[in-house]
């Protein structure tokens, strides 16, 4: 059991290291990406509210699998080339993901209630001071435990990647197979390598949660 | 717009946004014209790409794919809502014994990517000789993972009930299968039909994931479409049969969830119940996906 983990050391390392790298880039660029949208969502301009709906709409039905697919096999067909196959995971992950993000932050912005903006304007706040005195530290409140589990939940979609020729976590047991190793044993060390990555935020999610319930 | 940011917009505003709004439109245009212009020029509208559709042929195929989707989605759904009902029960039990291997078997399954879940049966299929097929692999994956995530809904729906009402039930002297089963479930269902189709929304999404453990189901279809070379390796056109398909299915699913969760909110106003607390809006705040 322990030999299938020390006889590939690397394969696992690498493939965990490349899940992480996979997470890491595409979380930074859909909670940007994600964010820019929930402003798109909440703003007066009609045009901008209609993309970020159907943004949404369009990518929150559409399996994560088939973006991938189009990105992958479709987008070469447009001559539209991506430099590598981790790239092309990385802009899947954040155009699913964002679409999430981008709801999350939306719902958080509007559980303030409008009384508090209100007040904030009739002391002549200015928008920026408004919404970063105001309105963002509060709605952060609401957002940050949602967020915890649409971050989770990336860091588990990274593995679809595996299907698309990204050499991460999900792909070992491809090449184990051809190894000849035991694959239920590999298996079981790539759910301990998923727990000993998704528990640490688990935690995070529990603290945040104690601690903005105390505000 | 949010009232939260914005003071209703005065004669200036309203210009000011009239005219970002003609600049957003056009570089809207601008975007899906350049989308077209590229698909065009690579001759994705050509119609070579587009004649297969037309044929009996592949329109059975696509039906057969879509077939396979739709039966391990079913299948699942059934026995992922059996598999929540009774890990929820377990979850609630008096008893510690009950409670913690549930509780351990539900945090664990929500904590394995899905597609590892799968690959548990398809390889140990592979490696045993067990005999169970690429369609079984979904079907059981889908099970575990999204019967672990309706437990948990489950649970909260359960625990969201005021609390009155399960005092008042064990004091008329019920016992607590009653209790539940009469009292707390008929008053929990309701607010729990909303995470329930969502979590549904995500189950069928989640069969795309057979594509990679070779289930012939809609994506699968699509790949062998699109490698075509007689028809001009027409990925695109193929994929984009494919969305629309996926995207409408999912979309009735959510609009269900969306008209299911207008009509308990409108119930909820007009019995004058408490407002939800705190664990049903941490239900309905998680981010099905």
């Amino acid at each position: 059991m322990l030999s299938v983990l020390t006889d590939n050391w690397e394969l696992f390392v690498d493939g965990f290291w490349t899940t992480v790298r996979l997470f890491l880039i595409a979380a930074v660029l859909s909670l940007v990406f994600g964010t820019l949208l929930a402003g798109f969502r909440v703003s007066p301009v009609p045009a901008l509210r209609a993309i970020g709906t159907g943004y949404v709409n369009i990518l929150r039905n559409t399996p994560l699998t088939l973006v991938f697919a189009f990105l992958v096999f479709g987008a070469p067909k447009m001559q539209i080339s991506l430099p590598t196959f981790f790239w092309s995971a990385v802009i899947a992950l954040t155009v699913y993901t964002s679409a999430f993000v981008c709801e999350i932050v939306r719902s958080g912005i509007n559980t303030i209630s409008p009384g508090q903006a209100e007040a904030a304007r009739s002391v002549g706040m200015t928008f920026m001071q408004v919404l970063g005195i105001v309105v963002l530290p509060q709605a952060f409140r609401a957002i940050v435990p949602p967020l915890t589990s649409v971050m989770i939940a990336l860091l588990k979609n990274t593995t679809i990647a595996a299907g698309f020729s990204v050499a991460e976590a999900g792909a070992i047991p491809a090449v184990m197979a051809e190894r000849g190793q035991n694959q239920m044993a590999t298996l079981v060390w790539i759910t301990v390598g998923f727990l000993i990555l998704i528990i640490p935020l688990v935690f995070l999610q529990r603290w945040a949660e104690r601690r903005m319930a105390v505000a | 717009m949010s009232a939260v940011l914005y003071d209703v917009p005065g004669p200036r505003a309203k210009a000011r946004n009239r005219i970002l709004n003609v600049i957003v439109i056009v570089a809207l245009l601008a975007v899906v014209g350049w989308v077209i212009y590229r698909l065009n020029e690579s001759g994705q509208f050509a119609e070579r790409r587009w004649i297969q559709f037309t044929y009996s042929s592949i329109q059975q195929e696509l039906w057969n794919g879509l077939l396979n989707t739709l039966k391990a989605a079913g299948l699942a759904t059934v026995l992922a809502l059996l598999f929540g009902a009774v890990f929820a029960a377990a979850r609630i039990s008096d008893h510690w014994w009950f409670r913690a291997p549930a509780t351990f078997v539900v945090e664990l399954f929500r904590a394995i990517p899905l597609l590892i879940l799968m690959f548990f049966f398809y390889y140990g299929n592979l490696q045993f000789q067990l005999g169970i097929g690429p369609f079984w692999a979904v079907v059981f994956g889908l099970t575990l993972y999204n019967g672990s995530v309706l437990a948990e809904i489950f649970r909260a729906g359960i625990a969201a009930v005021p609390k009155g009402q399960r005092e008042a039930a064990y004091a008329t002297g019920l016992r607590k299968n009653q209790v539940v089963r009469l009292i707390l479930l008929p008053q929990a269902i309701t607010s729990m039909l909303p995470a329930i189709v969502s979590q549904l929304v995500v189950l069928l999404k989640d069969t795309a994931l057979g594509f990679i453990i070779t289930y012939a189901e809609l994506l699968y279809v699509g790949k062998q479409m699109g490698g075509r070379l007689q028809y001009g390796f027409p990925y695109i056109p193929t994929y984009i049969v494919i969305a629309v398909i996926y995207i409408g299915l999912c979309s009735l699913l959510s609009v269900l969830a969306r008209y299911l969760e207008g009509r308990s909110r409108r119930r909820r106003k007009i019995t004058g119940a408490p407002p939800p607390s705190a664990a049903e809006a941490a239900t309905s705040a998680e981010a099905p996906l």
